[in-house]
């Protein structure tokens, strides 16, 4: 086996805290490595250490090919186009000025090498996610990376642009890159998967070949057996508390009618752009919307005010959980507190830290906590307010298995204490696992209802439907 | 203590470390600097910074800037000249509350409008003085007096105004909105704080302590001067940088600008007790303001 980079009882201390615990790692020519762990189990700092962003405190790193990193955040200019970014940092040059004929000339080959076809002339702030990441990746293979490190490239991306990414991926490991993979999501590990480690709290505790079960992953990651992946409680539907009629926002989504009963989990699935965060933001009050009546038990609210629809009872945990969750300069308290500023409780404020096993005090620097554990907080804040519908915006995104298990419990207990939910997910399995009923949208229009029990492919075969207008 | 929390309070606190430091250096090189009457001036001369710059604390904490602080200080002052103090104080409130509305619901990015402000702010002294200086009353200069020998005002006022941007800061839920707001304002958004109602009391506040200060520096000098306070805005955003504030938001606290304010005056002190011209007591000044930024970047890191 061709060992491109041998790292050896790696370990790193973050002030009282040992993020790397004596890690082994090879990474090998044609090979696809899968780092496997939770949130905060070291992944990500193995990585920081082996591209040389973190010193390690002991053991040794050896190998010389070349190294080369897509981080979760994309390191690409928005404001500049295509090709500038791709040759970000050694632009060809032509008398002194940049030689934009040479970048048009070679920007092609290097798009072409990843199956992307765009203009090589347009802005990247105008692309879409997949295709930024991309170009990342086909940067990285112009400076003749021998090594790609891909941490979570597929959380931000659709399912389509996710067999995209490992059709390259596969391609890549055929011409020999050595390819380091992170990822959460279980069935992508089994289809391109070579070898893989599983991190947990620092150590390495195994390295498993291709052919290991799901079961067999998610055990030695947790470090304790899991009886099921949605746990889902069902409970008898009571009155209905968020109602949404007619809710329309012309060009964004149309004619939509949703009702979630006391106890009820509603799931909302559809691709990406079919309009399922612009009503949940909608709904909660954050954007207008141009008709239609959003009522929160039986109580119409006003458009566009969130300080109303908090006051009614309504409750939106947000897709994008640092940009618009959490305050990360702020403590976890601090956070926990935002909604209930005018009725601050510091007994409750603990008592609901303990509650969600956030692992991390009230004290501590929310920046500090894992993806897991800062999403607990987010859903502590609003279970202070007390609310009586919450709208979860892809609340397991980025989050690792334990805390998203933890997660689904909580919904459980919400609805339990006859709350509603509407889970907003792009997971199919689990927005049907966890739902009691599935509501589907395409193209800003609401496709379409299935019962609890409802297959992958009937979610899908709805969410692709073409609606004439 | 133990080494970690010795750490953990000399990175929390550098900039107090910095300032005993150049104390102590200034100390050694004049020991007349240690004269209580040379400290109480030291304490004296930075209120009127110092007062200003707690007000930009709230403003800088919320993510934003006030650029128009000194002219508002000199309009304060001019107002509190020609008819009473107390609506001076109103004035510089006034101010700050068309500031906060620019921001908030103009849309107006901080930084151009309080530069608005700032040249409005100091037409309108221009205007109201006819360019004259004007005495100011009995009120006034008494906010600049001693209150008994060895007792300063403008130092005591400097505390109370300490103790209040603390207290706000720590203990109100406006204080707690700053953080959430410059950390995040799309998060502060969407838990519910109406972020625009908010901004417009914190530049307020910032507007209300100009003013203040602009009346204390008046009542130093017995007058209310068209061009008093020109460039105080800078000092003032200098204490609160380097008191460790950050200009991106979410970070600061009252100590710090306090000991930011105080590390300006000493050293403006201090190079005149060593007799430096003045000339090259700004380049001083400037590479000080540097270093502390600096000092304060690599700790971060």
């Amino acid at each position: 086996m061709n060992a491109l980079i041998t790292a050896r009882g790696i370990t790193k201390q973050f002030g009282t805290t040992r993020a790397l615990d004596g890690v082994d790692l090879d990474i090998n020519a044609g090979e696809v490595h899968v780092l496997l762990g939770e949130n905060g189990a070291g992944k990500s700092t193995l990585v920081k250490v082996l591209a040389g962003i973190h010193s390690h405190d002991a053991g040794t790193i050896e190998g010389n090919a070349s190294l080369a990193v897509i981080h979760q955040e994309l390191a690409l200019v928005p404001e500049l186009t295509v090709a500038e970014n791709l040759f970000l940092n050694r632009l060809p040059r032509r008398y002194g000025f940049v030689d934009r004929a040479e970048m048009r000339r070679r920007a092609p080959k290097l798009l072409d090498g990843v199956g992307l076809t765009v203009d090589p002339n347009a802005k990247v702030k105008d692309l879409g996610i997949a295709q930024q990441q991309m170009i990342e990746i086909a940067r990285a293979l112009d400076k003749n990376a021998g090594v790609l490190i891909l941490d979570e490239p597929t959380a931000v991306l659709t399912e389509t642009e996710t067999d995209r990414l490992l059709e390259i991926m596969a391609q890549l490991r055929e011409n020999g890159v050595g390819l380091v993979f992170i990822t959460h999501h279980l069935d992508e590990i089994q289809r391109i998967a070579d070898r893989i480690t599983v991190l947990r709290d620092g150590r390495s505790v195994g390295v498993l070949g291709p052919r290991a079960t799901t079961q067999h992953m998610i055990e030695l990651m947790v470090g304790r057996p899991i009886d099921e992946q949605y746990p889902r409680a069902r409970q008898r539907p009571g009155q209905p508390l968020l109602s949404i009629e007619n809710l329309t926002k012309r060009g964004v989504f149309e004619n939509i009618n949703i009702e979630v009963h006391a106890g009820e989990v509603v799931g909302i699935a559809g691709l990406v752009g079919a309009g399922r965060t612009e009503v949940a933001r909608a709904a909660f009050g954050v954007d207008g919307y141009d008709h239609g009546t959003v009522a929160v038990d039986g109580k119409p609210l006003p458009r566009h005010d969130v300080q109303a629809a908090i006051k009614a009872g309504l409750g939106l945990v947000p897709e994008d959980r640092k940009g618009q969750g959490l305050v990360l300069t702020a403590t976890v308290g601090q956070n926990l507190e935002l909604v209930t500023l005018d009725n601050r409780d510091q007994k409750r404020l603990h008592d609901i830290a303990g509650k969600l096993r956030i692992k991390g005090r009230v004290e501590q620097p929310v920046k500090e906590l894992s993806g897991g554990n800062q999403q607990k907080v987010v859903i502590g804040k609003w279970l202070l307010a007390d609310p009586k519908v919450l709208i979860l915006d892809e609340p397991t995104r980025g989050v690792d298995v334990g805390a998203k298990v933890e997660i689904y419990e909580l919904i459980n207990r919400m609805t339990a204490q006859g709350r509603a939910v509407l889970l907003v997910s792009s997971d199919l399995p689990e927005v049907i696992g966890m739902s009691d009923r599935v509501v589907v949208m395409a193209h800003g229009r609401v496709a379409g209802e299935l019962p609890k029990g409802a297959t992958q492919d009937q979610v899908m075969a709805l969410a692709v439907q073409e609606i004439s207008a | 203590m133990t080494t970690i929390s010795i750490r953990k309070y000399a990175s929390e606190n550098g900039a107090l470390a910095g300032l005993l430091l150049l104390a102590l250096v200034i100390a050694i090189m004049q020991p007349a600097f240690l004269n209580a009457q040379n400290l109480l001036n030291v304490g004296v001369q930075a209120a009127v910074i110092a007062i200003m710059a707690f007000g930009m604390t709230f403003v800088v904490v919320a993510g934003g800037i006030d650029l128009s602080v000194g002219s508002i200080a000199a309009l304060a002052a001019m107002v509190g000249a020609l008819t009473a103090g107390p609506l001076g104080l109103v004035v510089g409130a006034v101010c700050g509350l068309v500031n906060g509305a620019l921001v908030s619901y103009g849309k107006l990015p901080p930084f151009i409008a309080t530069l608005a402000m700032l040249s409005v702010a100091r037409g309108l002294t221009l205007v109201f003085s006819e360019g004259q200086p004007h005495e100011t009353d009995a009120v006034v200069t008494f906010l600049g007096s001693n209150l008994a020998p060895m007792v300063p005002l403008p130092l005591l006022l400097m505390l109370a105004f300490f103790g209040i941007t603390g207290l706000i800061l720590t203990r109100t839920n406006l204080g707690r909105r700053m953080y959430a707001i410059g950390g995040n304002e799309e998060a502060a958004k969407l838990s519910g704080i109406d972020v625009r109602k908010q901004k417009l009391w914190i530049y307020a506040l910032s507007g209300l302590f100009a003013a203040a200060a602009g009346l204390v520096l008046a009542g130093r000098l017995g007058s209310a001067g068209p061009q008093a306070a020109v460039g105080y805005e800078l000092d003032a955003i200098a204490a609160v940088v380097i008191g460790g504030a950050s200009l991106s938001g979410g970070v600061g606290r009252a100590t710090g600008t306090l000991v930011g304010a105080l590390v300006l005056a000493v050293l403006r002190n201090g190079l005149n007790l060593l007799q430096v011209p003045p000339f090259w007591q700004q380049v001083v000044i400037g590479a000080v303001i540097a270093l502390a930024a600096l000092l304060d970047s690599l700790r971060r890191r």
